[in-house]
């Protein structure tokens, strides 16, 4: 079984040579790059999945939010918005979240009956207005500075790197609120409330211009890594390209591309780590008995609802972790590209693919599958160039060669429907 | 004076509207809500079914200018809306028998069959993608309005106008006959009986002697139906674009979830509490106080409580309520 999983690896590996060699390696090492970063995705998702059979359909959205943290912590502390209105709007949230915690508080403590309703609709209302009031002001003021190129509150100013466990925690954070109210329920309530949560971060994200400028994109976050024209302004960098014979140009971006590939490796292995310590430990013995059978479970002592609350929580701050560290190596944070097929659902795939609940099959399911969605489309346009050949020059011809770029949706959907027919384990089964 | 001019305001751009796209959405929960009663699974294919069923209604209208056909008054899409249903009957019936019965026959976890429809899912999407694009597309002609805002203000005097559009005359009258023709096959004839009982209780109606594959295909056959009613109705009173679809799903589980998922009553109910929901928390009141409130008491804002963009978190925020108030919605749908 292992040379099996080694020659798994190795023929992925091979795929991505072949690339390097016939398209180029600046391409190769995108792949790999975006290849962990959908591994650490996967993983996150095959806790919950894997794990505890736990139906996640908001990935987007807590990626999405740890995208949020890098703009967050890592971009200039800008003390003008601040002044200018910052201060109302943290002012705004918090009192929105001191009145919704009331809220709950008096719905507790207050008898039921007609009089707890309207005192808790009376709250409500009068805190919405109130925070309105204190928030609308803010937020204006914060936008209004030079809307062009700022326009929201900034940063921390801190490291980038400390960007990434900021995006789990709040990841995490959102996944507790939700988990708190959909766990519990029946299996499939869970999938549509994280669909909805997911729809709503984003929202957030496009529409609040304070916070991260919405659609209006961040762009230039700072990076972990080297800028590719400074290697190219290097003596030593220089020197070095010249002594190999390679053009300086291609050298810094693979360069710049090879440093981001060493710290995903370094942050994937840490997780996948962790997770096969957990996943071995009576803990992930205890949930796995939990996900093959609750009741029995249940009847043990076991807190079901707990223990789905906590790994909910995990799994989904290493989704945040790594929608941090993908918005880093895209050096941008553009709310509208965080689309559910290819975030969610996408993910799902390479689980499924790779074999649930086991971690090194996830993070073979990430390569392969992030690798077929990148090659299928030229794939997909040469051979419906091939296919079009004899059909006369018109609207037909060239309608089907355009839309072969659409293929990969088709693909990805038949890749799916035919692994959970006839190996619904995966390519490398869990024991 | 005051007080009908806000009444036709509220009318215009809060009852008109909101009564539309309650319609629609409620189309788009029964058939979710079918497929839940009937097949025991949330099934995430379902905007991307109405895509398609819209995608090829659109082809067919097109085709049907092309040649200059067309219904008069009302959109050609009408025309081609068989044609629609009928492909995307056809899809989800070969759909049923490629994909689901396998897992039917396993009996597996509801949940494991959520997978398999994200991947019906994304086939469907793929499909409707290769066939017509990504782009927005606008397919209705006809007449645009049953009552302009015009005609209204010389025949009223009023200072506010009131327009009912042809598309939202047509949503409303084609939700009506949809929705009590299904009632009627649900409660009377043989067929709609057995599928009642098989939602019910399954093994009670198989004792009884209830075919089951038969109670399934007419379940597809209704819920391509639905789809492709409800897709093509919602294309003409907005537009037509892939995506826009694939984001009805969370609003029309919201519908079908509210009203209790399983239960077709509920589903018409909790579609028209999400879309009242999302349109009097979206829209500015200014306009209305102004005609009702002494001067001196009208407010500076647009008192305008949520952002438009922000209309998908008011279905989130209504399926938050129900799940923790009561998981088996209004209607007391099937829970567990």
């Amino acid at each position: 079984m292992r040379r099996r999983n080694l020659a798994l690896f190795a023929g992925l590996a091979l795929m991505l040579v072949l690339v390097g060699q016939l398209q180029s390696w600046n391409l190769a090492l995108q792949i790999f790059n975006m290849g962990l970063i959908s591994a650490i995705m996967a993983l996150g998702l095959n806790i919950q999945w894997g794990y505890a059979g736990l139906f996640n359909a908001g990935l987007s959205g807590f990626a999405g939010l740890g995208g949020l943290a890098v703009v967050l912590v890592a971009t200039p502390f800008d003390p003008g918005a601040w002044h200018a209105g910052g201060w109302r709007i943290a002012l705004a949230l918090g009192l929105g979240a001191a009145a919704l915690l009331a809220a709950m508080r008096l719905w507790g403590r207050m008898p039921p009956g007609p009089a707890r309703n309207a005192a808790l609709l009376a709250l409500l209302i009068g805190s919405f207005f109130v925070y309105r009031w204190i928030f609308d002001g803010g937020a204006r003021a914060v936008e209004a500075i030079n809307p062009s190129v700022s326009g929201s509150i900034g940063g921390l100013g801190l490291p980038v790197l400390l960007a990434w466990p900021i995006g789990g925690l709040l990841a995490a954070a959102a996944a507790w609120l939700v988990g708190k109210t959909a766990l519990g329920l029946r299996s499939d309530y869970l999938a549509i409330a994280t669909l909805g949560i997911a729809e709503i971060v984003l929202s957030v994200m496009r529409n609040e211009d304070w916070l991260a400028r919405g659609v209006k994109n961040v762009i230039g976050l700072p990076r972990p890594v080297p800028y590719e024209i400074d290697l190219q302004r290097s003596a030593s960098f220089l020197a070095f390209t010249a002594r190999w014979g390679i053009d300086p140009q291609t050298a810094s971006s693979i360069a710049v591309k090879l440093c981001y590939s060493l710290l995903f490796i370094v942050v994937l292995m840490a997780l996948l780590w962790l997770s096969e310590r957990a996943k071995h430990s009576p803990w992930g013995r205890m949930m796995r008995a939990i996900r093959d059978n609750e009741v029995a479970a249940e009847a043990m002592g076991k807190d079901i609802k707990r223990r789905h609350l906590h790994i909910f929580v995990l799994g989904t701050a290493v989704i945040g972790i790594a929608g941090a560290m993908m918005t880093t190596l895209d050096g941008q944070l553009t709310p509208n590209s965080f689309q559910p097929l290819r975030f969610t659902f996408l993910i799902w795939v390479m689980v499924i693919v790779g074999g649930s609940g086991n971690n090194w099959g996830s993070v073979l399911g990430a390569f392969l599958i992030w690798f077929l969605w990148v090659e299928v489309e030229p794939a997909g346009s040469w051979l419906m160039r091939i296919l079009a050949e004899p059909l006369p020059d018109g609207a037909a011809k060239s309608h089907l060669i355009d839309s072969a770029e659409q293929m990969r949706y088709l693909i990805m959907g038949i890749v799916l429907l035919l692994v959970l027919r006839f190996s619904p384990r995966g390519l490398i089964p869990d024991q | 004076m005051d007080v009908l001019n806000a009444l036709v305001l509220l009318m215009n751009y809060v009852i008109i509207p909101a009564t539309s796209y309650g319609a629609q959405l409620a189309l788009g929960g029964l058939g979710v809500t079918l497929v839940y009663g009937i097949l025991r699974f949330s099934n995430f294919a379902h905007g991307d079914t109405m895509a398609f069923g819209t995608t090829i209604t659109i082809l067919v209208t097109w085709w049907f200018q092309s040649m200059g056909v067309n219904f008069g008054v009302l959109p050609t899409a009408l025309l081609a809306l068989p044609f629609g249903i009928a492909a995307t009957a056809a899809l989800v019936l070969l759909t049923d028998r490629g994909v689901y019965r396998f897992y039917r026959k396993k009996r597996v976890a509801p949940v494991f069959m959520v997978i398999v429809s994200t991947g019906v899912m994304f086939v469907m999407n793929g499909l409707t993608r290769f066939i017509i694009g990504v782009g927005d597309q606008n397919f209705a002609d006809g007449a645009r309005f049953l009552v302009t805002a015009s005609q209204f203000k010389a025949w009223s005097g009023l200072e506010e106008g009131l327009a009912i559009r042809v598309t939202t005359a047509l949503t409303i009258a084609t939700a009506l006959v949809v929705v009590a023709a299904l009632f009627w096959f649900l409660r009377t004839t043989r067929t709609g009986k057995s599928m009642r009982a098989f939602s019910d209780n399954e093994d009670l109606a198989l004792l009884s002697g209830i075919s089951p594959d038969k109670v399934v295909r007419v379940t597809w056959l209704l819920v391509g139906a639905l789809a492709t009613i409800a897709g093509v109705l919602y294309g003409l009173d907005k537009s037509f674009k892939p995506f826009n679809y694939f984001q009805l799903l969370l609003p029309i589980f919201a519908a079908a979830v509210v009203g209790g998922l399983g239960n077709p009553l509920g589903a018409i109910a909790g579609g028209f509490v999400v879309a009242f929901s999302e349109v009097t928390v979206t829209y500015a009141w200014k306009k209305v106080l102004s005609y009702l409130l002494p001067p001196g008491l009208v407010p500076g804002g647009l008192v305008q409580l949520l952002s438009t963009d922000y209309k998908f978190a008011v279905s989130f925020a209504i399926l938050v309520v129900v799940l923790l108030f009561r998981p088996t919605g209004l209607f007391n749908g099937k829970s567990l």
